[in-house]
């Protein structure tokens, strides 16, 4: 592909809440279905203008993460699209049941936008942090788990699910993103995982905010010639278990990256298919199993070594084990 | 509203239904047996005299929706469908069965069910999202909940009562089966919801007591729903569980007991029996 930003251009950061309320207000002046509901956070979920401009199709339930679950399950089964923006926090956890039974279980129509996600909400601590949501819903048949990357992703991504009736869970963060991709001329596959950089030494799976830390490190690694497959796993449900399984083949080693706990996460994922399949070695880096430490997500995710020099160098660890 | 209603027809109707769902949990080996019995009389009203329904279109736009909030009281809801012929009768002999959807909560696989419950506290938020897309939409139909008294003490339905006045749902009523008992024993004993008249009052809604068991009283009280413009109704059904059954009316252990062979045929003798009564 020839629109990926493989090199950083800090210049450009948007919110991927922001790009979401933009394209739901697009879409939903030419469509009546679509409803927006949130949990006294239209504020957090950027969702302000879009009630201005639709407030009939915007449904404020207060807080009540359980009811507005159930609410949007209640809705489309009567003919609506709901998508539902909340603190992923809060929704992937005090709303898990009705998500479990009422949305998937009950395969309801429903898209659940978990806003603020994985450490995004910083300096607010571990009631805030929400680092499990992807173990959790995971492993909920019937319900596809997605993280973009960036706003061109995070578009490509709402536009994809406005017509594809099964129920999602899409995480996404609080603040500006640096760009992964250089536009929006590209195809979009739910499922289907984007090679962001070609390479057969070894592979980086990531998701998320933390595909442009992959994408930093290709480029680090370039510099000593170790050539870097980056695999953007934007969907963690259905996983692209192809494509793992031809990097592992391909290229005999994978790290992962991931804004989520250690345990349950893409990892945990990736790793269910190639230890199954075509077993190589593999790193796992995300937040470790304990409350994850306060402050800016730079500086958590340096923390725990999610930076282009902590991953070039295990990289070239593994590279030279081998 | 004038409704006529047959009456006797009702009545034997209600009979008719917990013999049926007695088979079913006997031949099954289990079942929600005094939950079942409960509720039965609520489902005959809705199913034989109020809500406009299609079983041979179950999917009709306007139809009125049920949502069962208290999930495991499933088999009066089984029996109900299958007799108004949302599905083959014979499938009732598939309940609980190896990979049967006939399971022991509602099951939308199946025609006539709208969502699946079973965990409690659901089905109240369910239903304020079917009345508000129905107001949404402009359409007439109306959305009924049944739900449990024990159930009364899970939040989430209180954050749905809260919801439902606030948007001001009239086409929404809520029903609770208040026979009083739960699994662990009275309802006031494990944790006292009352006064439930006081509490719906000052959630917004417009409350209304009937005789739960009295299938004539709730064909005309639920047809006269709502009672007030733009406030959701809560009809107070007062119940007995195991109702129906002498030796299970009002025995906790009831709650999802199976007749023993000897506990059968008394049973279906005494509805039998009064079935006769009516003819």
């Amino acid at each position: 592909m020839n629109n990926i930003a493989l090199k950083s251009r800090s210049g450009n950061k948007v919110a991927n809440r922001k790009v979401i309320s933009d394209t739901l207000l697009d879409l939903a002046k030419e469509n009546s279905d679509i409803y927006v509901l949130t949990s006294d956070s239209r504020g957090s979920a950027s969702m302000v203008q879009f009630g201005n401009e639709l407030p009939e199709q915007l449904i404020e339930v207060g807080i009540a993460e359980q009811n507005l679950v159930g609410i949007s399950a209640g809705l489309a089964s009567v003919g609506k699209k709901p998508f539902v923006a909340s603190p992923a926090c809060f929704l992937s956890m005090r709303s898990i049941e009705q998500i479990k039974v009422d949305v998937a279980y009950s395969n309801s129509n429903v898209k659940l936008i978990g806003i603020s996600g994985g450490v995004s909400y910083g300096a607010l601590g571990m009631s805030h942090h929400s680092v499990q949501d992807l173990a959790v819903t995971r492993a909920i048949p019937g319900l596809h788990v997605m993280m973009p990357a960036d706003r061109h992703e995070t578009k490509k991504m709402i536009e994809a699910l406005i017509d594809y009736d099964t129920p999602a869970y899409v995480r996404i963060g609080r603040n500006p993103v640096e760009d992964s991709y250089l536009n929006e001329d590209y195809d979009f596959e739910i499922g289907k995982a984007v090679e962001m950089n070609q390479g057969n030494d070894i592979t980086i799976i990531a998701s998320g905010e933390t595909v442009r830390v992959a994408l930093d490190t290709a480029c680090a690694l370039k510099d000593s010639d170790i050539n870097c497959r980056v695999l953007n796993m934007h969907t963690i449900k259905p996983l692209d278990e192809v494509a793992i399984i031809k990097a592992a083949k391909e290229t005999g080693k994978i790290i992962t990256l991931e804004e989520h706990s250690i345990y349950g996460g893409l990892g945990a994922a990736v790793s269910e298919v190639v230890s199954q399949n075509h077993p190589v070695p593999m790193k796992i880096i995300g937040i470790p199993d304990e409350p994850a430490i306060t402050g800016k997500t730079p500086e958590v995710f340096k923390h725990y070594g999610i930076n282009a020099e902590n991953i070039s160098n295990i990289a070239k660890e593994m590279i030279h084990h081998n | 509203m004038i409704v006529l209603v047959d009456e006797s027809f009702l009545k034997r109707k209600s009979i008719q239904i917990r013999k049926d769902l007695l088979e079913m949990i006997y031949n099954a080996g289990t079942g929600h047996t005094g939950s079942s019995l409960s509720n039965t009389d609520i489902l005959t009203a809705l199913y034989y005299g109020v809500m406009r329904i299609d079983p041979e279109n179950s999917n009709w736009q306007d139809r009125d929706r049920y949502v069962q909030s208290k999930g495991h009281a499933v088999e009066s809801y089984w029996t109900v469908l299958a007799d108004k012929g949302f599905f083959p009768k014979d499938e009732l002999k598939t309940f609980s069965q190896f990979g049967s959807k006939l399971i022991g909560h509602p099951n939308n696989k199946m025609p006539g069910v709208e969502m699946n419950t079973g965990a409690l506290g659901h089905g109240l938020s369910i239903s304020v999202g079917m009345a508000l897309g129905a107001k949404k939409d402009g359409k007439s139909y109306r959305v009924f909940t049944l739900m449990g008294d024990g159930e009364q003490a899970e939040g989430s339905i209180w954050e749905a009562a809260m919801a439902a006045s606030h948007y001001k749902l009239d086409n929404l009523i809520g029903i609770i089966d208040r026979n009083n008992l739960q699994i662990t024993g009275s309802t006031r004993d494990v944790m006292n919801n009352e006064p439930l008249d006081e509490k719906w009052k000052s959630f917004g809604w417009e409350v209304i007591e009937v005789d739960g068991n009295d299938v004539v009283e709730l064909v005309e009280v639920l047809n006269n729903a709502p009672y007030k413009t733009d406030k959701p109704t809560l009809i107070l059904a007062n119940t007995v569980k195991g109702k129906g059954v002498s030796l299970a009316e009002n025995v906790v252990g009831w709650h999802h007991k199976v007749p023993s062979e000897e506990e059968y045929k008394q049973a279906m003798d005494e509805l039998t029996e009064r079935l006769e009564v009516l003819k």
